[in-house]
């Protein structure tokens, strides 16, 4: 029996996340009593992994997966969940790993726990705590299938190192075409995204205009963050829908998110509050977003930011 | 073209979440249910195909019958018929089971579904249909055009979106951007008297057992005052984030 983790990577390296999974993925198998495995497709260094407790390590180098493929990868996924008797399989909310999740859950015939944000608080029945109700509140959750499949909250249960001596087994599987082919991968580069980032600068209608984001994106640069809106700030066009946030855009689970000219409406609010620190700057003292907030600044963001950027670049500096 | 749009039954965006029986259920009490958002994306995106390619589209949902005024607001929209599956929506992998029982016996072509509903956010319930009726699945897709059996659709990736290929039958998970904000239906007082026409069927489930059960809730922990800091005493706040937040 084992627990089974996958460890996603982009273009060979791993992400935050990938880390985060394998050091929970430890601490389940530890819970269960039993062996972690962590399977890996196309990453360069696999062998980072023993430094988060991966004692073992299956690598799979396949060219027919360089292209992320929901299907395919949930093809191995399920290959290697069933070589290796997994009873219980690990993925990160990454969206690529909330498209594989449901697909590696039906071919398991396993129950499965998006949006787990802790450890199982009971074994037997097997209990998961998860986010529900747009981060309006928990639920807890049993799985009560033989079989499981866990897709951990982003930064929920953090990174923690447990170092093992681990021992790699590089693999090698048939995979079968998917019937959705991808033909253009279109990213900007450069930007660090929502999903990724520690920090994330979001601004709203109080902005006035979309030629005032300069500013916006010179604070987020400073603080190496994303930059995100509110929903009608997309809606108006002033920013890309990819950067809308809260209940019916992106989830924000950042260490720190900064709200420029945002008022807090419930819906904002849902989307954001996974976030460990909340910082709002709003000239309106009564605006609700203050109370869903850990510090606050009262003033007007057109004062306010240029003299921030000035001081975190001298604060960055020393 | 047979399409068929999953209408979850969810509390309003700005319904303010509280429990009862200790905590173990959801309280209803005062709380406006809706389509859910992702939804109301998917049916407006059905309806430009009834009407530009002629296609018939038939809304489902997994649930009581306290559930029929929300399949009757999508048929307000514009939907043919509605199908209700007469059981509680407990569990992703029950909803998604029970689905696939009824896209098997309908033989649809297209099923759209939201990314995620608003209550228990499960984003399981597309691609475990999918999986179930075997059917290509597109997560997350932000643009969709179907011809013939051809589709080519986009789908959101972090940073970006990726463009792919694939054919009909198909199940997708939609959201924003398959049709804009401007372009979501209201149903008009023509639609919402048709609607009280339209057939609305109500099939009992197939037995399928839940895999997964929510035993309790809580709600989130109360949050401590907000830290005042002066506009212009901005070295506090960068003195706060750095030594006490540790976050910069
Ligand atoms: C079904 C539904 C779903 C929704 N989903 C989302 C969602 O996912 N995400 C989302 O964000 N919204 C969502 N909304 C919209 C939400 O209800 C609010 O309307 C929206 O969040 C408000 O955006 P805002 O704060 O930018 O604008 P406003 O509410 O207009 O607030 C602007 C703020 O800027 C402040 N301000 C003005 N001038 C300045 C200045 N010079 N300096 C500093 N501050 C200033 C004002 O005091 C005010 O607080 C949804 C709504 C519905 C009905
Ligand atoms: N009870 C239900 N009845 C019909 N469709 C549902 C139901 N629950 C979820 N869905 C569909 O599945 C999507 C994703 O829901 P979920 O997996 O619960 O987050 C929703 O947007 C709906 O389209």
């Amino acid at each position: 029996m084992s627990v089974l983790v996958f460890a996603d990577s982009t273009d060979g390296k791993f992400k935050k996340t990938s880390f985060e999974v394998v050091s929970y993925g430890k601490k389940v198998a530890e819970q269960v009593a039993s062996n972690l495995v962590v399977l890996t497709i196309n990453a360069n260094d696999a062998s980072e992994l023993y430094k988060y407790g991966a004692a073992k390590v299956i690598a799979i180098t396949n060219d027919a997966l360089l292209t992320f493929n929901a299907k395919e990868y949930a093809a191995v996924i399920v290959a290697i969940a069933q070589k290796e008797n997994a009873t219980i399989v690990v993925m990160d909310s990454s969206i690529n790993g909330l498209y594989v999740s449901p697909m590696v859950a039906v071919s398991l015939d396993a129950g499965y726990a998006s949006n787990t944000v802790a450890l199982p608080s009971s074994t037997d029945p097997f209990t998961v705590k998860r986010k529900a109700f747009s981060n309006k509140a928990f639920s807890n959750t049993i799985i009560s299938s033989e079989k499981k499949v866990i897709a951990l909250a982003k930064n929920s249960f953090g990174i923690h190192e447990n170092p093992v001596a681990g021992i790699l087994e590089n693999f090698d599987v048939q995979v079968a075409a998917s019937g959705v082919v991808s033909e253009k991968v279109e990213r900007v580069t450069g930007k660090v995204t929502i999903a990724d980032a520690d920090t994330v600068v979001s601004a709203g209608r109080g902005m006035k205009g979309p030629e005032n984001w300069g500013m916006i994106e010179e604070l987020a640069s400073v603080l190496g963050a994303a930059t995100a809106c509110s929903k009608p700030v997309s809606d108006l066009g002033w920013r890309p829908h990819g950067e809308h946030v809260g209940q019916t855009g992106k989830p924000v689970a950042s260490n720190l998110y900064i709200a420029i000219g945002i008022s807090g409406a419930i819906q904002h609010l849902a989307g954001i509050n996974a976030s460990k620190v909340k910082v709002v700057i709003n000239s309106d003292p009564e605006a609700p977003f203050f109370k869903a907030a850990d510090y606050g600044v009262v003033g007007d963001a057109f004062e306010v930011i240029p003299t921030l950027i000035e001081k975190l670049k001298a604060f960055k500096e020393a | 073209m047979k399409i068929l749009v999953c209408i979850s039954h969810v509390p309003d965006t700005t319904s303010k979440i509280n429990f009862t029986d200790n905590d173990a259920e959801f309280d209803k009490n005062g709380v406006q249910f809706v389509i859910n958002p992702y939804d109301e994306f998917c049916l407006t995106r059905a309806m430009w195909f009834k009407e530009k390619q002629g296609a018939t589209v038939t809304v489902v949902n997994v649930g009581g019958a306290e559930t029929e005024p929300t399949l009757r607001k999508a048929l307000a929209i514009g939907a043919d018929d509605a199908i209700r599956i007469n059981v509680a929506a407990t569990d992703g992998f029950l909803v998604a089971k029970e689905l696939a029982a009824v896209v098997k016996a309908g033989s649809y072509d297209l099923v759209l579904a939201g990314k995620e509903s608003a209550d228990y956010n499960g984003q399981m319930v597309p691609g475990m249909l999918a999986a179930f009726v075997d059917y290509n699945f597109i997560n997350g897709c932000v643009d969709l055009e179907i011809d013939g059996t051809s589709v080519a659709a986009k789908r959101e990736i972090d940073g970006g979106n990726e463009t792919v290929s694939t054919s009909l039958p198909l199940v997708i998970g939609g959201q924003k951007g398959i049709v804009e904000e401007k372009d979501l239906r209201i149903p008009n007082m023509r639609g919402i008297m048709m609607a009280r026409k339209k057939p609305m069927q109500v099939v009992e489930g197939t037995g399928v057992v839940a895999a997964t059960n929510n035993i309790s809730f809580e709600k989130l922990a109360p949050k401590g005052a907000v830290k005042l800091i002066a506009a212009d005493n901005l070295d506090a706040l960068i003195d706060l984030l750095h030594n006490e937040a540790k976050v910069i």
